[in-house]
């Protein structure tokens, strides 16, 4: 065997990577870079050479200054502390940063992910004599509101607990020791490329209740499933996202701005202390995880923003916890991996990116999952992530990869943002692959006519893109009366269900009684309208109703039964007195 | 200082060197012509046989005899307070005759990322005067907001009127505008900088020239000589700077340029895939930090080629930007200006900058109500080209008028019309009530009682 190197040289500096040589690594090692100690990682050894991605700006670093291996992989801290922080994408705790070099990110400062001098009541759920291993609960500690469960690291075994302490903590101090001399702290470094382990996965078939109409009523995604929502630049991407992290009936929200724009971290970091859980009442900071790799961030760590997210968001998983992870933009991440492929020289795919892409984006979605975790507990990750298509062309590798993989396809489309139809997902081109698996669901829980009410307004829609069509080739005042009605009750689901301003307080959020309501109120309109119809009522007359027109009020109304049963009575009085007229 | 004659190839604006010490990436490298002259160049990849330099200037006189004096540090810009009315080249040099600038600091000019913690919410109101701007796609400070525009459209007359008439009512902190012209003509120059010595504003900015004729590869360091600039001015000296970078165009293409010299694998139509990630790194210099007083507020200006919004240039532009102003080359044929077509423009800080405390609280509302009207029209129109006017409804007719009265009193303006959002927001009202007061459904019924015209009058007459 030849003789191990730990510290080698720079022979060559293009941009985020760069080269060096005498070094003995293995793929994946995190190494220090140059003088300044910048951290990097090994992404191919070809010959003598070893190739780096650095993770920070590289301007100024010369051949002959050194390298070292650390000879670990590139790893999150996982432990206390986690919760309503905001890191960079190899998990440097920002506000750190800015304590440590002020208002803009300079380079060669580091920062562990976790507070090491912090103290935590660490609680013991276990007690000695007690067989535990991999993945086991041993105790608790309340960080925010929620209860952070600490769990044997998997590397550590199984064993019997000998000693087990109570009391305040900080994360490197022992808590537990075992017989076989194993020491646990509350503690665990997890290396992010790496998925975390669990008893089995199941079959996702509970929803995850959004909030949105939308997507709750037309195309549902299950807690552990996976979706994208492609779509062009200002067509509601990150407002989607950002909705989903607030309102979701998911326990933990790990948000991860990959290449995009600072002032939208800004945003959540506003915006987020400031509002409710509707579950809990807490602010929903306080479920929340943050990782910021803006767009103009180096973009190795950019590349690593995603693994960091999703090891967090499988951490707080093997706790027994329903996860939700936003990855806003999964584009930004695939032109990451094609800008430090080209740099590498390596043969591009389909334009320009490299030919491991699909291989990565599903090996990323397989991360998702309803699972029983090693504790026994039934815990999920729900991944939604956003595609920013070039020219709005779903056409491209990213979009068409993805939609391979995911389940549910949340189309956005130009044209209904262009009209302020938000959200602007197209109702024709979406669609849900759990609408089955979550059928059962939707009955027990909502009520036995919610999917049938569904399958109605989906009828409605489609009857309406057809005959929209025809409207366009001989005006609407051509069609025949029924179908007048018909496209006026579409109208109704698109303005009054389908519309949500995520920006009303009110509409922000919808209950599922208040989604079925509104979809019932326009059920029953459409029912009396053909009704009258059929009686004799002039179509102008039905289509024209007034009692109608404050239905779309209910949206912004936070009690809204009442007036929703005033104005359903007044429609029924004045249809009936269309009909009394006839 | 060691200079170096060991160039071994000169490709478009790359010049290879070999032989030379470690010489550190994105190094400042100065080239001595034969004649004694000086360029200035940027290591582009280093290693132990070669180093690549990225030379600002044409390549000309370039040759196996110029000798490369690397400098030993990344490229640096001087910058002081006596910069403001100074007009510079762009690469940084007095223009205008006068004295160097007296340096308070030397500034890297690539500038670090702002740590996202650090940011404040930009959500301070800009009036521009400018009704399409103002009360449908509306501009706060700290915003990144570019000008889509085509070639032959009036976009410069637009960028200057809102240099001319951007305020934040009833506020007199300090301001600045910084200018950076890549690859303008000589023509749009006098343009721009006549409007600024005719209104004074000269007094108030920093311009940079990179002309048609200067050397392309210098439009690489324009902009961000123009940001470092702005920067200072901004977070170490409390201005509000307003920054014109036009024609981001240009940038790319010079990008390109630079791309397909070095023999990369371009990206999308040529351009390079890197061009997201440089282009981000010009447009998210903008914004405000907590605890500073100024601000940097950015409006470029790109023209699309072939006035297609799917070129890469506005695609990856609108991608990073906090929204576009459309620049539309059918309103323009009728005659309308400022021909800005709000339906594909957008202004993602806008809600944070309206509504009750900081315009008035039925802005959102008027603005919606008026987007949905004119689209609606503007689809209608279609329909009316294929079956006629007299297939419409009622309903429809009266859209279709809606559409028409919008862009001829709402969308067009003088040039040195200068609205309040008050006077905007009260035209859309007088507009929206052409239509019947049922179709109003994007405005709740209190709104409407309060300032719909026909409720007004009622409550001014009794
Ligand atoms: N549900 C919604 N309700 C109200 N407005 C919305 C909604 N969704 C989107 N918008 C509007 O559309 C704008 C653009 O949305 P967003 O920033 O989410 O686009 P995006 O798809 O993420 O674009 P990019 O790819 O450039 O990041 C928002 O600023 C907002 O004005
Ligand atoms: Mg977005």
């Amino acid at each position: 065997m030849e003789v191990k190197q730990k510290k080698g040289i720079l022979k060559r500096i293009a941009g985020p990577v760069v080269t060096a040589v005498n070094l003995d690594a293995h793929m994946y090692d995190v190494v220090k870079v140059g003088d300044e100690q910048l951290m990097g990682e090994v992404i191919k050894i070809t010959g003598d050479n070893v190739i780096i991605q650095v993770y920070e700006d590289t301007s100024g670093i010369k051949p002959g200054e050194p390298v070292e291996n650390t000879g670990l992989s590139l790893s999150v801290e996982l432990g206390p502390g986690l919760l309503t922080s905001i890191y960079d994408g190899i998990q440097r705790p920002l506000q750190v940063l800015v304590e440590k070099m002020g208002n803009f990110i300079e380079r060669g400062v580091t920062a562990p992910g976790l507070s090491h001098d912090k103290k935590w009541d660490f609680k013991p759920v276990v007690k000695t004599g007690d067989h535990i291993g991999p993945g086991t609960i041993i105790g608790e500690v309340v960080e925010t509101n929620i209860v952070h469960k600490i769990m044997v690291p998997p590397a550590i075994g199984s064993g019997t607990v000998k000693e087990i302490q109570s009391g305040s903590f900080t994360i490197d101090e022992v808590i537990c020791v075992l017989d076989t001399g194993a020491e646990i702290t509350m503690l665990q470094k997890w290396p992010v490329r790496v998925p975390r382990p669990v008893t089995e996965k199941l079959n996702p078939d509970i929803p995850l209740i959004t909030g949105q109409r939308i997507l709750d009523g037309l195309f549902p995604i299950a807690k552990g499933g996976t979706a994208a929502i492609p779509g062009p630049f200002g067509s509601g991407k990150t407002v989607t996202q950002q909705a989903l992290a607030k309102w979701s009936d998911a326990e933990i929200v790990v948000y991860i701005g990959c290449g995009e724009r600072g002032n939208e971290m800004t945003e959540v970091l506003t915006e987020f202390p400031e509002l409710e859980d509707p579950k809990t009442g807490r602010p929903l900071m306080e479920r929340t995880v943050l990782i910021a790799n803006t767009s103009n961030m180096p973009v190795a760590a950019r590349e690593a923003s995603v693994y960091t997210g999703i090891t967090i968001a499988e951490y707080f998983r093997d706790m027994g916890y329903d996860v939700s992870l936003m990855a806003d933009s999964t584009s930004r991440w695939a032109e990451a991996m094609r800008e430090i492929s080209s740099r590498l020289e390596e043969m591009p795919g389909e334009e320009g990116y490299p030919a491991y892409l699909a291989a990565r984006l599903s090996e990323f979605y397989e991360r998702a999952g309803r699972v029983h975790t090693l504790n026994k507990d039934y815990g999920s990750v729900t991944v939604i992530g956003a595609v920013s298509p070039p020219g709005g062309d779903f056409s491209e590798p990213v979009t068409q990869n993805t939609l391979r993989i995911v389940k549910c396809f949340w189309a956005l489309d130009a044209k209904l943002s262009q009209r302020r139809h938000f959200p602007a997902i197209n109702w024709l081109d979406s669609y849900s692959l759990y609408l089955e698996t979550l059928g059962p669901y939707y009955d027990q829980e909502v009520s036995p006519d919610w999917n049938k009410l569904r399958s109605w307004a989906m009828g409605v829609l489609q009857k309406e893109a057809e005959l929209q069509e025809i409207v366009q080739l001989v005006g609407s005042d051509a069609l025949p009366d029924e179908e007048q009605v018909t496209i006026e009750v579409a109208r109704m689901l698109r303005e009054i269900f389908l519309q949500q301003n995520a920006f009303d307080p009110v509409d922000t959020f919808c209950d599922m009684d208040k989604q079925f309501a509104i979809m019932k109120a326009i059920k029953q309109y459409s029912d009396q309208a053909y009704a009258a119809q059929k009686a004799g009522v002039m179509t102008p007359q039905i289509i024209g109703l007034k009692a109608k027109n404050d239905l779309p009020q209910i949206k912004f109304i936070k009690d809204y039964k009442p007036e929703l049963d005033r104005i359903l009575a007044s429609v029924e009085t004045e249809f009936i007195k269309l009909r009394e007229a006839v | 200082m060691k200079e170096y004659k060991t160039v071994t190839q000169i490709a478009g604006p790359l010049v290879f060197v070999e032989k030379t010490e470690p010489v550190g990436y994105q190094e400042l490298v100065n080239l001595v012509l034969y004649d004694g002259t000086e360029k200035r160049g940027q290591v582009l990849d280093t290693s132990d046989d070669i180093v690549v330099v990225q030379v600002f200037e044409t390549t000309t006189g370039i040759g196996k005899d110029t000798g490369i004096r690397f400098t030993g540090e990344t490229i640096k810009m001087p910058v002081g307070r006596d910069m403001l009315g100074r007009i510079l080249s762009g690469a940084g040099k007095p223009k205008d005759g006068g004295p160097d600038i007296v340096p308070e600091k030397r500034l890297e000019i690539t500038g670090a990322a702002i740590n996202p913690w650090a940011r404040g919410s930009p959500r301070q109101f800009i009036q521009t005067g400018i009704s399409t701007i103002d009360a449908t796609n509306t501009l706060v400070r700290g915003q990144k907001l570019p000008i889509f525009s085509g070639s032959g459209l009036p976009h410069n007359e637009i960028a200057l009127q809102i240099a001319r008439q951007a305020k934040v009512p009833g506020s007199d902190e300090p301001f600045a505008v910084v200018f950076a012209a890549m690859g303008i003509t000589k023509e749009e120059e006098n343009q721009f900088m006549a409007d600024f010595e005719r209104t004074g504003a000269l007094e108030h900015a920093v311009v940079f020239l990179n002309l048609a004729d200067d050397p392309a590869v210098e439009r690489i360091i324009t902009p961000r000589l123009a940001l470092t600039t702005a920067e200072y001015l901004a977070f170490e000296l409390d201005y509000h700077v307003l920054v014109i970078l036009t024609d981001m165009t240009n940038y790319c293409e010079a990008l390109r340029q630079i791309g397909a010299a070095r023999e990369e694998v371009p990206g999308r139509r040529g351009y390079p895939g890197y061009m997201y990630t440089d282009l981000a790194s010009i447009y998210e210099r903008a914004g405000i930090i907590k605890g500073k007083t100024g601000s940097v507020t950015q409006l470029s200006i790109l023209t699309m080629p072939g006035d297609d919004i799917t070129h890469p240039i506005p695609d990856l532009s609108g991608y990073i930007t906090e929204g576009q102003i459309v620049v539309n080359r059918d309103l323009h044929r009728k005659g309308i200006y400022p021909p800005i077509n709000v339906l594909p423009s957008l202004s993602r800080l806008m809600n944070l900058g309206i509504g009750k405390g900081f315009t008035r609280e039925d802005h959102k509302k008027v603005s919606d109500q008026m987007y949905a009207g004119y689209a609606e029209g503007v689809d209608l129109r279609g329909l009316v080209a294929i079956v006629g006017k007299d297939a419409l409804s009622d309903r429809d007719r009266g859209f279709l008028e809606f559409a028409d009265l919008f862009e001829n009193r709402f969308v067009r303006q003088g040039h040195d019309e200068d609205r309040t959002i008050a006077e905007s927001l009260d035209l859309g009202w007088d507009l929206l009530s052409n239509l019947p007061e049922e179709q109003l459904v994007r405005i709740d019924r209190e709104t409407i009682e309060k300032y719909h015209p026909k409720y007004r009058k009622a409550s001014t007459g009794a």
